[in-house]
């Protein structure tokens, strides 16, 4: 599988701290077309480091696009040039040889840089505190079999309930909007019976765990969808806004 | 010291039930008053701490991940087992048990295996009230599939996404919990010693993985779901994270280490590229019910796969299996590609087999391939570059998961009082080998269904007193912590962790991976010394301890990853047989095949830490009354 080497200029985002001004670093690696670009990072840093030098600061975990972990906005895009893929898969031999390519952490006021191109996103975890669930004790189930769901609905809430709460969509879009991460949430249940009883009350409470947070409001772009690597779609979003709104006439009639 | 696994008396049906009832109990309103360590928020550890929350017991959850929700059993892919039975094809509970017994090769305990194929029926029901989004079939019931070791279609699945759904389930309990406030959680804090106090796990050390403060926490018991230990090889198919400081540093506090030598190799994995390469990838083993594993009968074929006549093939599992064919256990499979390459029957002569779709996508087309593991096929083509729709996959067994971890009994607590252990942590019920589709079961049944009772029993005889973080325990738990931090920083060698690391996986592949032999094995544990003297003496790790520091991070990881190696082969060496993973070359059938030895070897190894390089072997004699000891067979 492996082939010439590629010979990259790498401008990095260095920043050491969340106070500090940051600036690009420029980096020569040579690297195999078979590499990920993350295994690229790697090899910079164990040359860094056997320099003595600090290394560059990234998150990675899994490296097969599902824990959300990774995330660098790579020429521009977050994850990078190719669709549905996160940063982790994506491998030199989409790159040319003598390509420069630029690495930045995630942007967001939401989104603090907390060194080079490691962020905070402990905000999503706060959003998903406010509701992000069915209110549920362990052990009081009923057969599973006795919740008959259509394998579309099923398959529609799986799309949804796919995101990897990267946050991508937040850095894609202009406004710094969270709105199709909190509506892939919001539209797994919103999708599901099981959903139902907590359905009104679960979109509001996470909208203003969303709003409060600082995260921005949508404007339709559509940049978050084309730059999810799970390719959630932005129907998501429409169906949070159809659930809000209608969550205010419901309120009206019942407490949620 | 005696190792007592408190397994309960009575029928084994009916043991958990009688244990259930017996336990003491926690009064609903003194709950409040205990505080509950839990460190990892993986499907053992979220489902634990959400349980042991919505109980009413103040729990404080740990992890070193930035968000609980990235724990490695999202990377999960294929499924969970339950005993449903629903697809009418002759499972049960007591078939679920028996073949995880056997496809463990005989070396867990019956009785703890038979509570998880009971508690799986309820893990099912409890993920799907949670919305947790499995396949349906269009009448609007639950799909199943079939994976290796079983003969019964018993997995349940979300594409080949089931452990982010199921650890999403989890984590959405959590949140709730956490709002609730019983539960409070710590990111990126990694635990880096156990604190004792009379004799009784009491709190933990951890850093802030941010600042690199040291932090102390106390609590009446402390339960580690903190995963398995396969990076231990450098190159596997687990997170780069994972690792094994936190059971390890509880090992040297005094918890018995059983069954370290048990790893399991995947079969389904993309070959290994290059030096550079960080990580192997899985394929998920739902794969093979419908892609044949095949290489060319001759050696030096080199042609293309599409180029090489039916008849020149050898689909070396269907010949040699005719009864499980590709669904052999995981074991067996991987060993069986080990066995073609050494040959010289691989993909251009390279370590790696065919998995091939094509008989499939005749069979049923391909869109219906796609909906089956469309993602899968995705990530395939995104990492090689290749189409599997058109070429047939390649791939080759690759360290995923392990079966040894910290001793525990019944109750999930091991020999420190105090400290429980779940999920791949422990080394509980998969045996020698562990089959697919049952870590995400063994992870939510332990967090959910077991551990909610079992400590409550532990903490009835147990006083809520707050712990004071300020005793001499935790002084010389945090000291001990700094010292190691100061000599990791102090080498200032040549060599960098990764560069040792890898090392360490090359010896470790080599002579403790698939096969093993007393000479092999005999050299590992030479040579894993003499490379951890090199570490202490040659390291390089750049920055300091109070910031930031990955590096600093992974040094302590592989410092203890070099002293787990080398209790690896100890415990292989000493295990004199060949069961399940575990294949030792002098034991083996005429064709090749495991050679267990009852006999002697019917036992869990526990080890006892007493310094650097020096053990003691305790034995858990096991018992086998209702699964018959039998050569495993899957012909």
């Amino acid at each position: 599988m492996s082939g010439e080497h590629l010979n990259i200029t790498l401008k990095i985002w260095r920043q050491n701290s969340p106070n500090d001004n940051g600036q690009f670093e420029e980096f020569k690696v040579s690297i195999s077309p078979d590499a990920s670009i993350l295994e690229m990072l790697d090899e910079l840093n164990n040359n860094l480091e056997r320099e003595g030098k600090r290394p560059v600061a990234f998150e990675s975990d899994c490296r097969e696009g599902i824990c959300g972990t990774c995330g660098i906005v790579i020429n521009g895009h977050p994850h990078g040039p190719l669709p549905k893929t996160a940063t982790c898969q994506l491998h030199m031999r989409n790159f040319k040889d003598g390509d420069v390519i630029y690495l930045e952490p995630f942007r967001a006021a939401a989104f603090p840089i907390i060194r080079d191109l490691i962020v905070d996103r402990s905000a999503f975890d706060k959003i998903q505190q406010a509701g992000g669930y069915i209110s549920f004790n362990t052990g009081g189930a009923p057969d599973a079999n006795t919740i008959p769901i259509g394998k579309d609905v099923a398959a529609e809430a799986l799309d949804a309930a796919e995101c990897i709460g990267c946050g991508a969509c937040v850095a894609a879009c202009k406004n710094s909007s969270a709105m199709l991460f909190v509506g892939a949430k919001v539209s797994q249940y919103a999708l599901l019976p099981q959903g139902q009883p907590e359905r009104y009350k679960r979109v509001q409470t996470m909208v203003a765990a969303m709003d409060e947070a600082g995260f921005g409001s949508c404007t339709n772009t559509y940049a978050c969808e084309a730059e999810c690597p799970k390719g959630i779609s932005i129907m998501n979003i429409a169906r949070m806004n159809r659930d809000f709104i209608k969550s205010k006439i419901v309120e009206q009639e019942v407490d949620i | 010291m005696k190792l007592e696994s408190k397994v309960p008396e009575g029928n084994i049906a009916e043991k958990w039930t009688n244990h259930k009832f017996k336990m003491k109990l926690v009064n609903p309103a003194n709950k409040r008053k205990y505080d509950l360590i839990v460190v990892g928020t993986g499907l053992a550890g979220a489902s634990a701490a959400a349980t042991l929350g919505e109980l009413g017991y103040q729990v404080k959850v740990f992890t070193y991940h930035d968000s609980s929700r990235r724990a490695h059993s999202i990377a999960a892919q294929g499924g969970i087992n339950a005993a449903k039975n629903y697809q009418n094809d002759g499972d049960s509970v007591f078939r679920l048990f028996y073949d995880t017994v056997k496809g463990g090769d005989f070396r867990s305990r019956e009785a703890n295996v038979y509570r998880l194929a009971e508690v799986s029926n309820n893990i099912i029901d409890q993920c799907v009230a949670q919305g947790v989004p499995f396949a349906r079939e269009y009448g609007g019931l639950l799909a199943n599939r079939s994976f290796g070791g079983a003969q019964v279609s018993r997995t349940f699945y979300a594409r080949g996404e089931t452990g982010q759904q199921l650890l999403l389930g989890a984590y959405s309990s959590l949140n709730r919990q956490i709002k609730n406030g019983n539960v409070k959680v710590y990111h990126r804090r990694e635990m880096l010693d156990l604190v004792i106090v009379n004799g009784r796990a009491q709190g933990i050390i951890v850093r802030n993985l941010l600042t690199g403060e040291l932090e102390r926490y106390s609590a009446q018991a402390v339960i580690l779901a903190t995963g398995g230990y396969s990076n231990v090889y450098f190159l596997s198919t687990n997170a780069m994270n994972s690792n094994a400081t936190a059971a390890w540093r509880a090992h040297k506090r005094g918890a018995f280490f059983a069954n370290p030598s048990f790893t399991q190799i995947h079969p389904t994995c993309l070959p290994v590229h290059g030096e550079a390469q960080s990580k192997l990838v899985l394929m998920s083993e739902s794969l093979r019910n419908d892609g044949r594993i095949w290489v060319p009968k001759k050696a030096g074929d080199n042609r293309p796969p599409n180029e090489i006549p039916e008849d020149e093939r050898d689909y070396y599992l269907e010949r040699k299996y005719p009864a499980f064919g590709n669904l052999v256990p995981r074991d067996v499979a991987s060993r069986n590609a080990k066995y073609v390459c050494d040959e010289g029957r691989g993909v251009n002569g390279e370590r790696a087999v065919y998995l091939d779709f094509s008989d499939a996508i005749k069979r049923v087309g391909k869109k219906v391939i796609e909906e089956k593991y469309g993602n899968l096929f995705d990530m395939y083509q995104n990492i090689t570059g290749e189409n599997p729709y058109e070429v047939p996959m390649k791939i080759y067994p690759a360290p995923h998961y392990t079966m040894g971890g910290l001793w525990v009994d019944y109750n999930l607590m091991s020999n420190i009082p105090g400290l429980f252990v779940l999920g791949e942590a422990n080394f509980s019920d998969h045996g020698a080998n562990r089959l697919g589709a049952s870590a995400l079961m063994q992870g939510l049944a332990d967090g959910y269904f077991v551990i909610p009772y079992t400590i409550g029993n532990y903490l009835a005889s147990e006083k809520p007193e707050k712990v004071d973080t300020e005793r001499s325990e935790f002084n010389d738990a945090e000291q001990n912590v700094k010292d190691i931090i100061a000599k990791l920083l102090s080498v200032n060698g040549k060599q960098t962790v990764d560069e040792i690391h890898k090392r360490l996986g090359h010896i470790l592949m080599d002579k403790v991976g698939m096969s093993r032999s007393e000479k092999g094995l005999k050299e590992a544990i030479n040579q894993i010394r003499e490379l951890r003297e090199e570490f202490w003496n040659d390291v390089k790790v750049v920055g300091t301890g109070e910031e930031l520091n990955q590096t600093l991070e992974r040094a302590g990881r592989v410092a203890d990853f070099l002293e787990l190696g080398e209790l690896m082969a100890v415990d292989a060496l000493n295990r004199n047989e060949s069961c399940g993973a575990h294949f030792r070359e002098e034991y083996q059938t005429e064709d090749g095949e495991a050679l267990r030895n009852d006999e002697e070897y019917a036992y869990v190894a526990a080890w006892e830490f007493k310094k650097v390089s020096e053990w003691e072997l305790h034995k858990e004699d096991l018992k086998f009354e209702y699964v018959k000891l039998a050569t495993r067979s899957y012909k």
